[in-house]
């Protein structure tokens, strides 16, 4: 975990977060699952370019906020969604908005590394082929190499492109899921617990990762891990029991935070 | 004493044994168990199983070996003249005695020797079941004395019970793979002995069957045994079963996991699983009663001439009843896809229907190749559909409408008349059963080794 300990987190916070403008604004969020309100109406801006962690402890509602992003709560029975969530303005539960369309903008990286048991170029080429964004085989190619690169996989798998995706490391495994994800160009990508599966090293390359990929992509990670938050994030929300408690600069909500609650869960006093 | 009261009373030896080996173990620990190796019922089964145990085995063979000992003495102790008969009358002879023994009537008159073999059976028999009573129940006794001094806390009687649960577990085992192998061998014996009949390649590659059953038992008749007409009708009306089967049951199990609300499941599901329980014979009757007049009214009202017994109408009726089975197994392997690839692939921006066609399906795909290939296995053995719905002349034609059979009905039919059992008539059945066991024995390792290829592939 050491590779990238606290790397100049105050400095790149404090500089990014006046600059971006919100890339998602929701407004008064609330999720219902079935009769049970998981979530009590989360207003939460989501800036460009940055990366913006979401923290709280176990059942809070992290994953459940993150899974409205891309309307994947529309795949979980009785589940419904209240309030609004703007991405570039648009809103994205209006009837007009295509979910399939929403979700080739918004990508997702689950918890646990899911590659399908499809050979590791038809893993990354997923995405693409059903979009019809690539024109011909070349051009199909290009994107799983450069997709494959920005995820740092590349020189590690170009000589077997076509074993399956399921016979790598863990590790490796979650970043195909990433390149698997950026192979779309999406805008957003969320990474429910990306690392939670994974070892020291391999968190540590996926951590920067996350950090390099901050250049081109609104990143949304949830994370269990204070120092992970700490290490990759600009902004950070603290979640606790379906609310949003506070939402800041990541320095300001681990140097200082205003509520006593957040004080209380960054310090390991609950949670 | 008769064997079952002999039974009873060891029975009723093991319940006593288990209460003193479990209260002798709680003597000998002076009241605290904590002292023993073991749990006391462990002492208590201890004393039971060496109580039992040798007593059972004593038994069994006895009851098994018994009879045929007697029968030795007796049949070697008939007068000289009586054993030089030939075997048939021989044969007749013991029937005769046999009857004598068991108190039935007997036709004609009865020989004197009869009498008093059937006498002398009757006494070897009794003196016979005393003596394994007495033994039975003693080896009973001393396994008891045996199992119960040998009990003292340092006895490790869970290991040992542990283990003679073990050999058990294996003795189960082993009857069912013996009695697999008893069958084979006795079919391979007879399929020999009708190999030495009818020469091997005559069977495998012969184009007619007509086994000439008037002319059974006279020389010069040996009829002929081509396997090739019953092998293709088995595998046309297996065909046609599976070009209905497969697309229903696999389209009808995707709707099932993937787009039917839970409650249309939990009423489908078993619903169609009822079909599976519907006996093949009711299945024939709708055939013979319902759709082969359909069928035969259809072709001819399109000037098509449909026999009314056909291929087609058992193809039909036999998918019917295979559809449960590929359903059923290919929605429990759709289910078993897991869900996060599902989630994955929707992320991605991907519908229902692509998901389902380039992720679910290929993850899939072999463990729904296993199950229709069993399902096919399936459609091999049945017998009562084809004899019902398909006829019973063995023809060799392509035309869906024909009448044709298969090797099961001819197994059938073989062996149900009234023939000597070492004609090549009756014979070739066994040859007819070991090809089908061989076809679909292979089908089925086949299927087995699919479906455990899938399985490894997310663990
Ligand atoms: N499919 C579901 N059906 C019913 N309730 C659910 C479902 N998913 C989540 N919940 C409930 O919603 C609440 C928030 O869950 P969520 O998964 O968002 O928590 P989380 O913050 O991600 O927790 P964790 O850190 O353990 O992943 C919890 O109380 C949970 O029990
Ligand atoms: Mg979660």
């Amino acid at each position: 975990m050491n590779t990238v300990a606290i790397k100049p987190v105050a400095a790149t916070a404090g500089a990014a977060s006046g600059n971006h403008a919100p890339k998602v604004v929701s407004q008064g969020v609330k999720v219902f699952y079935g009769e049970k309100e998981a979530l009590h109406g989360v207003d939460l801006d989501i800036n460009e370019r940055e990366v913006t962690a979401l923290i709280g402890p176990s059942g809070c509602g992290k994953s459940t906020y993150l899974r409205c992003l891309n309307r994947m709560n529309d795949v979980v029975e009785g589940c419904r969604v209240e309030g609004s969530i703007k991405i570039d303005g648009d809103d994205i539960y209006d009837r007009r908005i295509d979910v399939v369309q929403l979700r080739a903008r918004v990508g997702m990286v689950f918890q646990k590394p899911n590659p399908f048991p499809k050979s590791i170029y038809e893993n990354v080429a997923y995405g693409p082929r059903i979009h019809g964004i690539a024109q011909g085989k070349n051009e199909l190619d290009e994107i799983v190499e450069s997709s494959l690169t920005r995820a740092g996989l590349w020189k590690e798998v170009k000589d077997r492109l076509d074993k399956p995706g399921t016979g790598l490391s863990g590790g490796q495994q979650q970043r195909l899921c990433i390149a698997r994800a950026i192979a779309v160009s999406p805008e957003v990508i969320l990474m429910d617990e990306p690392c939670s599966a994974l070892d020291p090293i391999a968190t540590a390359r996926i951590e920067e990762l996350i950090d390099e990929l901050r250049e081109n992509y609104t990143i949304v990670i949830v994370t269990h891990s204070m120092q992970q938050a700490a290490r990759v994030s600009q902004r950070t929300a603290f979640f606790h029991l379906g609310d949003l408690v506070e939402y800041g600069d990541t320095s300001q909500i681990f140097t200082n935070p205003k509520e006593e609650r957040t004080q209380a869960y960054i310090t390991g006093r609950f949670g | 004493m008769s064997s079952t009261l002999v039974l009873a009373v060891v029975l009723l030896m093991m319940l006593a044994s288990f209460v003193v080996g479990r209260q002798r173990a709680l003597a000998t620990a002076g009241g605290h168990t904590r002292a023993l190796h073991s749990r006391p019922p462990y002492y208590g089964s201890y004393v039971a199983l060496w109580a039992a145990v040798p007593a059972l085995v004593l038994l069994l063979l006895w009851v098994v070996v018994e009879p045929m000992v007697v029968d030795m003495v007796v049949r070697n102790s008939l007068p000289d003249d009586v054993r030089a008969l030939p075997p048939d009358k021989l044969s007749l002879v013991l029937t005769i005695i046999d009857n004598l023994v068991r108190g039935r009537a007997t036709v004609g008159d009865v020989p004197a020797y009869a009498k008093e073999a059937a006498a002398r059976q009757q006494s070897l028999h009794a003196t016979a079941s005393w003596a394994m009573a007495v033994l039975v129940i003693g080896l009973a006794a001393i396994g008891f004395f045996f199992g119960a001094r040998r009990i003292a806390p340092t006895l490790r009687a869970r290991n040992h019970v542990e283990r003679a649960a073990t050999w058990g577990l294996v003795a189960c085992s082993a009857i069912a793979i013996l009695t697999t192998v008893g069958i084979v061998c006795s079919m391979l014996f007879e399929t020999l002995h009708f190999f030495s009949m009818v020469p091997p390649q005559d069977f495998f590659f012969g184009l007619v069957w007509d086994p000439r059953f008037s002319a059974a038992g006279r020389d010069g008749s040996a009829g002929q045994f081509g396997l090739i007409p019953l092998l293709w009708g088995t595998v046309f009306i297996s065909l046609i079963a599976m070009l209905v089967a497969v697309p229903i049951g696999l389209l009808s199990a995707i709707y099932l996991s993937e787009y039917a609300h839970k409650t249309v499941r939990a009423w489908v599901k078993p619903l169609l699983e009822i079909l599976a329980g519907i006996p093949t014979v009711v299945y024939g009757f709708f055939a013979l009663s319902t759709l082969g007049p359909l069928f035969r009214d259809i072709g001819a009202s399109v000037g098509l001439d449909v026999s009314a017994t056909s291929a087609l109408t058992a193809g039909v009726v036999m998918g019917v009843m295979i559809i449960p089975f590929v359903s059923s197994l290919s929605d429990d392997i759709i289910n078993a896809v897991p869900q996060s690839l599902r989630d994955g692939s929707y992320a991605l921006g991907a519908t229902q229907s692509e998901t389902i066609k380039r992720v679910v399906m290929p993850a899939a795909l072999p463990g729904i190749v296993g199950s229709v290939l069993l399902a096919v296995s399936r459609a091999i053995g049945e017998t009562m559909i084809v004899v019902m719905a398909a006829g019973i002349a063995a023809k060799l034609t392509l035309n869906p409408f024909d009448s044709v059979t298969t090797v099961t009905v001819k197994i059938v039919s073989q062996l149900t008349g009234d023939l000597e059992f070492n004609s090549p008539q009756t014979l070739v059945a066994f040859a007819l059963g070991l090809t089908l066991f061989a076809v679909t024995l292979l089908l089925n390792i086949y299927a087995l080794h699919i479906v455990r290829k899938y399985r490894e592939q997310y663990d």
